[in-house]
Formats: structure tokens, sequence, C-alpha cells
């Protein structure tokens, strides 16, 4: 297989930018709707809740990476926002990308 | 004044300033380790020396203590002060629970003044801890089989502040006085010049709360005054009741009076997450943590000692 050249596949990376409270959660439920992996940032930034510094635990931020099917993504994407749009500081965006070993998402 | 407190002064003028300034976010929970750790192992070394009879009254009284202030505060909030259910007990649980920085501010207080006290009141850090955090999710959402509960109990006993505290406390208590010694130098020595790294960032912390006080109006500013000066009146009953000495009175009033910024507001973000955070934190970190430390605990060694003499 010509890996320097993958076949564009659907893949999706989905990126999660919410509290860092919600760490253990949220990769428990992101696990249970299909995803294989993820990879998990401590940010800091400004959103319509506020400048998170992460200057301590009750304000820190995380983001988390996702690289899953679109119908993975879009199910992820459609839970996390009923469930915790309303009460917690979260952004939810994906965007295509090509992956080297698409076996492995 | 004692120059911890002039480093949580620094922190805040330094935040007000909008200086830059910052203490790394591993640094931080290093000092917090570091502090943790300390007062888990004095209060170990000093359980070793007490008999489990000679305690059971103690941790009775203080654990119906921490059901007992979140039960009065609530009312206060949501009729007087008018919040919604949720904030009012989120609220509440945050002033049932303790401060572990006020708690080491007491502590150095008394070192400082050579003010005798019980050392191993810091098992009282745990168990205060603990009850509130119930007491306010149960206030909030009533006792329905929609909390996870499992949940719950693993965020407030496996978090960082209940689980090193513990540890501290189990190590000391395993090791003895004379066991610790080798240790002392980091976790005893130390202990006062890394208080001072860590209130001046709770100074940076604080000052960042403090632009958010004007938005919430004078009754949180009230509230976030008078309920822990009403509450170390309770806890320093208490303290007489048990027949600690005036110093460990007053570190059990401290306690009373002080409300929690790291346990409480992560337990209830995950269990009540309607209530707004801001609030809870602004009052307690905005407005009682600053009060308690500069002129609180002064005043509750006062109030000791008044209700020793009269009692």
């Amino acid at each position: 297989m010509n890996t320097l050249n993958p076949q564009s596949s659907d893949h999706q990376l989905l990126t999660i930018i919410t509290e860092a409270v919600l760490e253990s959660t949220l990769v428990e439920e992101i696990e249970k709707l299909g995803a294989n992996g993820y990879t998990i940032m401590d940010v800091r930034g400004k959103g319509h809740k506020g400048v998170r510094n992460a200057g301590w635990d009750a304000n820190a931020n995380i983001r988390i990476e996702v690289i899953c099917g679109s119908d993975v993504a879009e199910s992820i994407s459609v839970y996390l926002k009923e469930k915790y749009y309303n009460d917690y500081a979260m952004v939810i965006f994906t965007v295509d990308v090509n992956v080297m070993r698409p076996e492995k998402f | 004044m004692d120059p911890i407190i002039l480093f949580f002064l620094f922190g805040i003028l330094a935040g007000v300033a909008r200086s830059p300034l910052r203490l790394p976010s591993q640094v931080y929970d290093f000092i917090t380790l570091v502090l943790l750790i300390s007062i888990g192992l004095k209060g170990g070394v000093e359980l070793s020396k007490l008999s489990f009879s000679a305690l059971l009254p103690q941790i009775t009284t203080v654990l119906l203590m921490g059901f007992i202030l979140p039960l009065v505060a609530f009312p206060i909030l949501f009729s007087m002060g008018r919040f919604k259910r949720a904030d009012a007990a989120s609220i509440a649980a945050h002033y049932g629970s303790v401060s572990v920085g006020t708690f080491a501010v007491a502590v150095a207080y008394m070192s400082s003044q050579a003010i005798p006290f019980e050392e191993h009141v810091a098992l009282f850090v745990v168990l205060l801890e603990i009850p509130a955090i119930l007491v306010g999710i149960v206030l909030a959402k009533g006792l329905n089989s929609e909390t996870h509960w499992g949940k719950i109990a693993h965020e407030v006993f496996l978090g960082k502040g209940v689980i090193l505290l513990v540890g501290g406390l189990i190590i000391g208590w395993i090791a003895g006085p004379q066991g610790v010694a080798s240790i002392e130098p980091l976790f005893f020595d130390l202990f006062k010049g890394i208080l001072a790294l860590f209130l001046l960032e709770m100074g940076l912390i604080t000052s960042s709360h403090l632009s958010s006080l004007k938005k919430h109006g004078v009754f949180l500013v009230c509230f976030g005054i008078i309920m822990p000066v009403a509450s170390s009146v309770v806890g320093a009953l208490a303290g007489v009741f048990l027949n600690l000495s005036i110093g460990g009175t007053a570190i059990l009033a401290t306690l009373a009076a002080s409300a929690s910024y790291i346990a409480v507001p992560a337990a209830m973000r995950i269990s009540v997450p309607e209530a707004n955070p801001t609030l809870s934190l602004t009052a307690s970190l905005g407005i009682t943590f600053p009060f308690n430390i500069v002129f609180g605990i002064p005043l509750y060694y006062y109030l000791s000692g008044y209700l020793h003499t009269i009692i």
C-alpha cells in the first residue's frame, strides 16, 4: 500500500474544547460512541463564558481531538451538544482529514 | 504582619495591575501537593499518639457540623438572597466545606504566635470536606435516582485534596515521629516558604475574581463575610464542647468559617451543572478567602479565647 498517498477517506478530525472537569466522563462517552482513540491537551483561551486561563483547576480547559469516521463524528457531536451545550463551556468542530493509516481509525 | 499574608496581598496587587505574572500550573500543582502532604503528615504523626475512642466524639461532632453548616446557609441564600435553587445549593456546599489554604494559614498563624494546638486537627479537614458536598447535591436535586453517586464518590474521595491528605495522614500515622524525621526538611522546614508561594498564586487567582464582584451585588459580598463569621461561632462552640485548647478551637472555628474552592467546585460542576460556578467562586475566592486569612483568623482566635473564659 502506498502510505504516502493514502486513499482520501471519509475521516474526520473532531475537536472538542471544553472544561477540564469533564475529561474523564467525556473520554468514556467518546469511546462508547465508537472512537478508537483520542488526544487531549491542556489549553487556555476566551469564549462567551469568559476568560478561561487555566490558572487553576476550576477554570482549566482541555482540547480533545478524535480522528474517526464521519458517522462516529456525527453521533459524538450530536450526543455532546444535547448533553452539555446548555450548562458547560464547550466548542465542537470537525474538519476532513487525510490520514496515513486509515485502517487505524 | 506575617510575611505570608504580604505575599497574598502582593499577588492581589500584581493581578489587579494586570501583571502577566503567574506560577506555571505544574509548579502550582507541586506546591499544593507538598502543602497537602505536609498537613496530612503532621496530623498523622499526632493521630498515632491518640486512641480511637478518644477521637470518636471529635469525629462525630465535626462530621455533624459538616452536615449542619450547608443546611443553615441554604435557606439564607434561597429565600433572602433569591438565588436559584441550584445556585443556592452550590454556594451552601462551598461554605459547608473547607479550604485547605485557609487551614494552612491558620496553622502558620498559630505557629508564628507560638500558640499550642492539637496537631491532629488535620483529620478534621478531611472530615469536613465531604458532608457538605452530599448535602449540596441533595439540596439541588432532591434524592432522585438520576444522580450518579458512584461518579460523585469517585470525584470526592479520590480527588486530589482528599487523597493527598488521607495519604499523608496514613503515612504519618504509620511512620510516627521518628519515622518522618528524615523527610522533615522538605515537608516541615520548608512549609512556610511553600505556603508563601501558594498564597502568591492565590492572590493572583483572587484578583481575577474581584472584577466579577460588582456584577453579583451586595448580597453576595455581605454573605461572603457574615456567613464565615457566623460559622466560626459554631466551630468555636464545637471546639469548646470537645475540650480542645484555645489554639485547636480557633483552628476548628477557622475550618467552619472557610469555604472550599477546589473539591466542591469540581464536584458541583459535575453533579449540579446548572449551578453558575462564577457565583460560588466569586464568593468563596473573591470575598471569603481573603477576609479569612487577613482578618478572620486573628478574630477567630480572639473569639475562641473569649468563649473559653466564659464557658
